[in-house]
């Protein structure tokens, strides 16, 4: 069906999108290149790779087949023009921001975000020169007002880790594109099956792979897809895009690639120069997750709803954040935004506190006391004595992870057992 | 023609078709984009002919540069037009002068001109706006997903490698 007019649907596009049959072998899953470079057909050959004359494998670190199978699939579930795989989620949020920031730029970022980020975001990025601004997901007018002639970027997650915050992506695009930045929705915990980013203007979507599209917490992995809708050609703001390139005898990425130069900034600056590059193993493991990802999904948000549901009828619990629940705050964003379901991942609040959390997670038999989320397995843990360590106590309470917080994943198990340990755990807490 | 959204039916068949191409404005700069289209089309078999009055008599990568399209001694299949919009009128006007008439005018990517492409096809002739011949056969062909980029295209048969390359692939039939 390679020339129908028809645009095939989610489900089609996270087992086809990327992956033809090898042109060589024949082999019809997408085979795991595990070599580290890529012989030239002659020397002219290899100075068109080199010189991004010519589509090809030159380096793993650069691009491989594996990952690139998973670049596109990606990129065609989230409706973006390009991907770039990464080694992590963590890697793709430097990588994006090495390719729009340069010393002494400022970026505004949402403060209900995955606890790594805000530190990553505080801390790491200070070696580097770029400043965040923090703005609050529930006053979409702060984030204009942090907005300042240094602003590069706005950086927000669609479904925000641990507090079931659904971010306005709307509003806030709006308050991008009248600045002029591009708008980086973290994508990890919604996924494109849930909620596509790019529909409501955002420009950049990045993930933690590590997740729900690998889906099995066997691989860490990270995903960078450009929207082809931002004009990176203003003079100066971007000059990783807009400027001629050194590093390659003068070509102007922005005129050159089109409408996947941002996709191509953060291959041939980001990745090649900083180096984080998915190994095909890991590339290989999370294509073969992807292929589900729409059923897994729906399991996932049904499951997260019937023990939010039971969760919040129980004695000892004092408050569940889930946006699928009725009368929850963000329950008309969530009708907007990830109608299908809400996702796995959601907190709840214990009567008894800090030392309730940390009694829940160590009596509990099915779930995993673990620091992931995006399992097929349930996991529990206890953010302020884990995650969110780091933070402040205020930083905590800001990011949704006070002491009374427990966070889960729920997994796809059988629902009944899921609520089931969670009530032996409760009730010997 | 929509000239907003081409099937890939319709582009296969133009790159599947033509053999030789004239691109007018190709800059002699190797870091400009004409420069990688050139080459890259080249690569793939097509015979090219660069168009830019200021480089005639010289030529880039073994190709004789002529000055305008009208000079070129041999039959073209397909003018590829590197020039602002504003400048494409009379180089369509200048290329229904030609016998015999090219069977395609391409405009490059940013590059629209509705009231010359209405005029090359009342003269029978295919025209495509605003995309870039090696993205397209990039795209068609696959090789452009080895960088990542979403080819829109979904197949369950594998790409035809083109010649004795071991990292070039080639349109495939129609088929696939
Ligand atoms: C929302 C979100 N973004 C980013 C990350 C970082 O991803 P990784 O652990 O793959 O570096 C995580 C990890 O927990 C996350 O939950």
């Amino acid at each position: 069906m390679a020339d129908a007019e028809r645009v095939p649907g989610f489900a089609t596009l996270a087992i086809h999108a990327g992956a033809k049959p090898d042109p060589t072998t024949g082999a019809r899953i997408t085979p795991i290149y595990q070599t580290a470079s890529f012989v030239f057909d002659d020397v002219d050959h290899a100075a068109s790779l080199f010189g991004l004359q010519a589509f090809g494998n030159i380096y793993t670190r650069i691009g491989n087949p594996t990952c690139a199978v998973l670049e596109e699939r990606v990129a065609a579930l989230e409706g973006g023009t390009a991907g770039l795989a990464v080694a992590s989620g963590h890697a793709a949020q430097v990588v994006v921001m090495h390719a729009l920031m340069t010393p002494g730029d400022e970026f505004v970022a949402s403060k209900k975000l995955y606890g790594g980020s805000i530190n990553q975001f505080n801390h790491s990025y200070k070696n580097f020169g770029w400043n965040v601004v923090w703005a609050d997901p529930d006053d979409i007018a702060s984030f204009e007002k942090a907005m300042t002639p240094k602003t590069k970027a706005i950086f927000i997650e669609s479904i925000a880790n641990p507090g079931g915050v659904i971010t306005d992506i709307e509003a806030v695009s709006k308050i991008a594109r009248k600045a002029g930045v591009p708008l980086i929705v973290d994508n990890t915990l919604a996924t494109p099956y849930l909620c596509k980013p790019f529909d409501y203007g955002a420009n950049i979507v990045v993930h933690s792979l590590t997740k729900f599209l690998g889906g099995h917490g066997n691989s860490i992995g990270g995903m960078i897809v450009d929207g082809g809708n931002f004009n990176w050609t203003r003079k100066g703001q971007y000059p990783m895009l807009s400027e001629p390139r050194p590093e390659y005898s003068g070509i102007v990425l922005a005129e050159t690639f089109g409408n996947f130069a941002f996709a191509i900034a953060c291959r041939v600056l980001g990745l090649r120069d900083l180096g984080p590059a998915l190994s095909p193993f890991n590339a290989f493991l999370i294509i073969n997750g992807i292929e589900t990802l729409p059923l897994r999904m729906q399991r996932h948000s049904d499951n997260a709803l019937a023990v939010s549901e039971w969760l919040s009828k129980r004695p000892e619990v004092l408050w569940v954040s889930y946006p699928g629940l009725a009368g929850d705050k963000y329950n008309a964003l969530a009708k907007k935004y990830v109608p299908k379901g809400c996702g796995a991942v959601f907190t709840f609040g214990l009567k008894g506190g800090h030392e309730a959390g940390v009694k829940l997670v160590s009596n509990v038999k099915l779930f995993s006391h673990l620091a992931n989320i995006g399992d097929t397995r349930s996991l529990i843990i206890h953010p302020a004595s884990t995650t969110h360590k780091q933070l402040s106590d205020a930083q905590k309470v800001q990011a949704g992870a006070g002491p009374d917080v427990v966070r889960l994943s729920i997994g796809l198990e059988d629902k009944d057992d899921i609520i089931a340990d969670l009530e032996e755990g409760l009730t010997a807490a | 023609m929509n000239h907003d959204a081409y099937p890939d039916s319709y582009i296969r068949g133009i790159l599947n078709s033509v053999k030789t191409i004239a691109m007018v404005g190709i800059s002699p700069n190797t870091s400009r984009p004409s420069y990688f289209v050139f080459k890259y089309l080249l690569g793939r078999g097509y015979r090219m002919i660069p168009v830019n009055p200021g480089q005639a008599g010289k030529d880039i990568l073994g190709q004789a540069f002529y000055a305008k399209l009208s000079d070129i001694p041999e039959p073209i299949d397909m003018v590829d037009i590197f020039r602002a919009s504003e400048h494409v009128m009379p180089i369509v006007q200048e290329a229904l002068t030609l016998k015999p008439k090219p069977q395609v005018i391409w405009m490059q990517l940013t590059i629209r001109d509705d009231a010359a492409a209405l005029l090359a096809e009342q003269a029978g002739i295919k025209v495509v706006m605003n995309r870039c011949p090696k993205i397209e056969y990039g795209r068609l062909s696959t090789e452009i997903s080895w960088i990542g980029v979403n080819s829109r295209t979904l197949s369950s048969k594998r790409a035809q490698i083109l010649g004795k390359g071991v990292q070039r692939m080639g349109l495939g039939t129609p088929k696939d």
